[in-house]
């Protein structure tokens, strides 16, 4: 199956119960799957009128307490940024697919890129939690789609799934486990008239109730007090912005997944994500069939950045490869965790093509010869 | 000792090519046990303008899911042929479309020209089979893929009503290699 495929079957496996969406290349048989699927088992499909109201409606749909979510590409994750701020903000859990396609405007609707990563983060305005999740082939699409799901709702937040078009598109061999591990979000059990939807808790994540089922809250992208009720409190507000903040980074440990291999004697590092980690795997075990160890790290969870993790493999080396399909986002994160250490490389392209395992293979002799 | 066998297909929008990737793949990976990866490029038109298809063979996880070194191509256009021939491997299959190519590349390669179209045209009466007498073709020059395998997936993936046309279309296909002399190598 495809990537799109797999995103569609995991959705299903991780308990999806509604899907807004518009059509839009190259994620579009996400839609067409869901489409056929869902309505099948008792699910809802909208095809929207365009991309804000269809994450409007996938925010409706969870409220009312269903697992929900959209898949889009550039040119629709940019109009859903509106409400992926809103869906930070009431604490929404919804997952939003972009299947990144070459950027900016309506770019390259064939081709791959990567060029999103930093709009996963900074998207929308004003500091806002994100969570990002960034798979390398087609079993990890329908891995990291369920994990979307339990994220977004033990945390109460949207995430979003980045793939690009070469994983949405390429086919490979995928079993399909039985069963996946499936979260549901916390949900109140006090009395309705005591219910405090943005209540302050130990885990920073409130208790949500579905509407509909007797407990009445306000909801609202204002800034808001422990009601839900708008408030220009000073305190109020600070406590608001920094327990949403905190929710996120301080369980930053748990939702980083990364595939690290730290080679002896390594004085280089190659540090990769999406399909791109595919080039860096043919890369590195080039590189050590020509007798250079290779240190080398996947980032999984793209937000809130692994940053310990680029410290434990780039650390030890004098040398940090970042081959990406955009013109350095992550190898700019990279640098940043990794302070005045090692010097980083950023590979970059930007035409619509992925980077030859070659590309990198010669910069990683040419820093292991320095 | 491990084996990556890299094919692209190529040709125009409309051919069929990514179905064909999408065969061979299944045929490898669902009925044969090899891992197969197929991925595709094309632009943003329905029909027409330069597609490709490629599929990946091999007896370990693929990680570069891409072509870089071909084993085998087929160009059913000029320009897919003028445009990939260069990432063909020496000793490589250059299989191409008899009518349709006209200046055949030189170089240290087995060109197999054929026409896979017009035998689709005439023999069948249905041009649009032709890709699936160029996946019979195919069959035999892989090798690792066994007829029966690649016909249960041909079977599996070709729109309902038409398994009878695109069976004909893979034995066409075949014959056309046996007569050749086309085999594995």
């Amino acid at each position: 199956m495809t990537g799109n495929e797999a995103c569609a079957e995991g959705a299903l496996a991780a308990g999806l119960e509604f899907f807004a969406g518009y059509p839009i290349t190259p994620s579009s048989e996400i839609a067409e799957i869901l489409a056929d699927r869902l309505p099948r088992r008792g699910g809802r499909f909208i095809q929207m009128e365009d991309e804000i109201a269809s994450l409007g409606a996938v925010i409706g749909a969870s409220l009312a307490g269903a697992k929900a979510m959209t898949a889009t590409s550039g040119p629709g994750f940019s109009l859903k940024q509106e409400n992926i701020g809103f869906a930070c903000m009431a604490e929404v859990p919804c997952v939003i697919v972009d299947v990144m396609r070459g950027g900016p405007s309506t770019g390259l609707p064939t081709l791959p890129s990567q060029g999103d990563v930093m709009q996963a983060r900074w998207g929308t305005h004003g500091d806002h939690p994100a969570i990002a999740l960034c798979p390398r082939g087609v079993r990890e699409t329908y891995e990291l789609t369920v994990r979307s799901f339990n994220l977004s709702e033990a945390y109460r937040t949207p995430v979003i799934l980045l793939l690009d078009e070469t994983i949405a598109h390429t086919s490979e061999k995928v079993v399909l486990p039985e069963r996946v591990r499936v979260v549901e979000r916390g949900r109140p059990s006090g009395p309705p008239e005591r219910y405090r939807p943005y209540a302050e808790t130990e885990t920073d994540v409130p208790p949500m109730a579905s509407f509909g089922r007797g407990y009445r809250f306000h909801v609202t992208g204002l800034a808001h007090d422990e009601t839900g009720f708008p408030t220009n409190d000073p305190p109020r507000i600070d406590r608001l912005i920094r327990r949403l903040d905190r929710k996120i980074r301080g369980h930053a440990d748990r939702i980083a997944q990364v595939e690290e291999r730290i080679e002896d004697g390594a004085k280089v590092a190659v540090i990769a994500y999406g399909s791109t980690a595919r080039s860096a795997a043919r890369a590195v075990r080039m590189a050590r069939e020509e007798g250079i160890p290779v240190s080398s790290l996947a980032l999984l969870t793209i937000w809130p950045f692994p940053a310990e993790a680029v410290q434990r493999v780039g650390g030890r080396v004098r040398d940090v490869i970042v081959p990406e399909l955009n013109l350095g986002q992550v190898a700019h994160e990279v640098e940043w965790a990794l302070g005045r250490g090692p010097r980083v490389h950023s590979l970059s392209r930007v035409d619509g093509d992925l980077i030859r395992p070659v590309q990198i293979l010669e910069l990683i002799r040419e820093a292991d010869a320095r | 000792m491990s084996f990556r066998y890299e094919m692209r297909l190529s040709g125009e929008g409309g051919q069929g090519l990514v179905l064909v990737g999408k065969i061979l793949a299944e045929a490898a990976a669902i009925y044969e046990g090899i891992n197969a990866t197929q991925s595709q490029s094309y632009g943003p038109e329905a029909r027409g303008g330069a597609s490709r298809s490629e599929v990946i063979l091999s007896d370990e996880d693929i990680d570069y899911p891409k072509a870089v070194d071909l084993d085998l191509l087929l160009a059913l256009t000029q320009e897919a042929c003028d445009r990939y021939v260069k990432d063909l491997r020496p000793g490589g299959h250059l299989l191409i479309d008899e009518d349709a190519v006209a200046r055949v590349p030189e170089g240290e390669l087995k060109i197999w020209a054929v026409p896979f179209i017009r035998a689709a045209r005439e023999r069948l009466g249905r041009e649009i089979v032709a890709n699936i007498v160029a996946l019979g073709f195919i069959t035999r020059l892989v090798g690792r893929l066994s007829e029966e395998s690649v016909r249960e997936s041909i079977l599996t993936r070709v729109p309902k009503g038409t398994e009878e046309i695109n069976q004909k279309a893979f034995d066409l296909g075949l014959s056309m290699a046996e007569e050749r002399g086309a085999r594995r190598g």
